[in-house]
C-alpha cells in the first residue's frame, strides 16, 4: 500500500474515534468553563495535548489556581503512559523513518490511536496516523470548544448528566483489563479506597486533588512495580 | 493569578515531550523490569484516583453519580466500547435525577 491508501484507511478508522472524542470532549470543555477556560482557550489546549485525564488534571490544577510546576509535575504523571505506548510505537515504525515523521506520530499518541496501530499488520506507515489525526485532532479539539460554550446554554440537568461521561470513558479503559488481569482489579480497588480516605480524611483532604493523583500514582504504582513486576512483555 | 496560556503551554510542551522523546530517542526495548512495570501499572491507577470518588460530587446528587458509577463498571465489565458506557452513563445520570424531582 502507497501512502496515499494508508492515508484513507487512517481517516475511515479514526472516524469512529474522532465522534467518540467530540462527546466526550465536550464533557471535558465543560470542565474547562467551571475552571474559568474561553471557548477558544478549551479548543487550543485540547488541540495541542489530545489527552483525556492530562486535560481534565490541568483544568482541576488551573480551577485551583496552582502552581506552574504542579502544573508540569501532574502532566508528566498523568500522561506517563503516553511514554510507554510512544517506545512501543517506535518498535513499530520501520528503523529508516525520519525524525520529522516521528514527531508528527509523537504528536497525537492517544489510548485509542495507540491502540489502532498497534493493530496494522507488519510495519506502522506514519500516513495511517495522519489519517486517523485529520479527524481525531478536530474531534477531540471542538468537542470541547462546544463544551464550554454549549455548557452555558444546556439546563442543568444536561450538564449535570454530561459531566460523567469522562468518567465513563475512564471506566471503559481500566475496567477491561482489571477483568482479566486480576492485579489490576487490586489496583483498581486500592487507588479508588485511598483516593476516597485521601479525600476525606482530616489533614489529607487538605491536599488538593491534582496533587492528591500525583502522589497517588507514584506511591501506588511504585508500589505494585516492586511486588508485582511485569515478567514478560507488556505491550498491548 | 496565574496565566492561562502559560498553563496551556506547560501542558502541552509536557505531553509532548513524553510522547515526542521515546519515538525519536529509543529504538530499543526498555529493559529495566520496574521502570516497565511502573508504567504499565500508571494508567491504571491514575485513572482510578481520578475517577473515585471524584465521580460522586460531578453530579447534582449523590445518588445520580453512584449509579453512573455502578452501570459504567458493568457496562465496562461486559464490553461495551468506550463510546457507549461514557454516553450510557450520562443517559443514567440524566434519568436519575429525573426520577428524583418526581419523587
Amino acid at each position: 500500500m502507497n501512502n496515499s491508501k494508508w492515508y484513507k484507511k487512517g481517516i475511515i478508522d479514526g472516524i469512529p474515534i474522532a465522534l467518540g472524542y467530540f462527546a466526550v470532549s465536550f464533557t471535558l470543555g465543560i470542565v474547562a468553563a467551571k475552571a474559568g477556560l474561553t471557548a477558544f482557550q478549551a479548543l487550543i489546549a485540547t488541540g495541542l495535548t489530545n489527552a483525556s485525564a492530562g486535560g481534565y488534571a490541568g483544568f482541576e490544577i488551573i480551577a485551583e489556581g496552582g502552581g506552574y510546576i504542579a502544573m508540569a509535575v501532574s502532566q508528566l504523571i498523568v500522561n506517563a503512559r503516553y511514554l510507554l505506548m510512544s517506545a512501543s510505537l517506535s518498535q513499530k515504525l520501520a528503523p529508516d523513518t525520519s525524525v520529522l515523521n516521528r514527531a508528527l506520530v509523537a504528536f497525537d499518541v492517544t489510548d485509542e490511536i495507540f491502540g489502532i496501530s498497534i493493530a496494522v499488520n507488519g510495519r506502522l506507515n506514519p500516513f495511517y496516523n495522519y489519517g486517523a489525526m485529520t479527524v481525531a485532532i478536530p474531534g477531540w479539539a471542538l468537542g470541547a470548544f462546544f463544551g464550554v460554550i454549549m455548557g452555558d446554554i444546556l439546563p442543568g440537568s444536561l450538564v449535570s448528566a454530561l459531566s460523567v461521561g469522562l468518567y465513563g470513558m475512564f471506566l471503559a479503559i481500566i475496567i477491561p483489563p482489571a477483568r482479566k488481569n486480576r492485579v489490576i482489579a487490586f489496583l483498581v480497588t486500592v487507588s479508588m479506597i485511598l483516593s476516597f480516605a485521601f479525600s476525606k480524611l482530616p489533614l489529607l483532604s487538605e491536599i488538593s486533588s491534582g496533587v492528591r493523583v500525583i502522589i497517588l500514582t507514584v506511591a501506588i504504582s511504585f508500589a505494585a512495580a516492586i511486588l508485582f513486576p511485569i515478567e514478560e512483555e507488556a505491550d498491548e | 493569578m496565574n496565566n492561562i496560556y502559560v498553563y496551556i503551554f506547560i501542558m502541552f510542551a509536557v505531553t509532548y515531550l513524553i510522547r515526542l522523546l521515546p519515538l525519536t530517542l529509543i529504538r530499543k526495548k526498555i529493559t529495566n523490569k520496574t521502570l516497565r512495570s511502573f508504567l504499565f501499572y500508571v494508567p491504571y491507577v491514575t485513572l482510578s484516583v481520578m475517577t473515585f470518588p471524584a465521580i460522586l460530587e460531578a453530579t447534582n446528587s449523590f445518588w445520580s453519580g453512584l449509579l453512573a458509577l455502578v452501570s459504567g463498571i458493568a457496562l465496562a465489565y461486559f464490553g461495551v466500547s468506550l463510546f457507549g458506557v461514557a454516553v450510557c452513563s450520562c443517559a443514567v445520570v440524566f434519568i436519575t435525577e429525573l426520577i428524583i424531582k418526581y419523587i
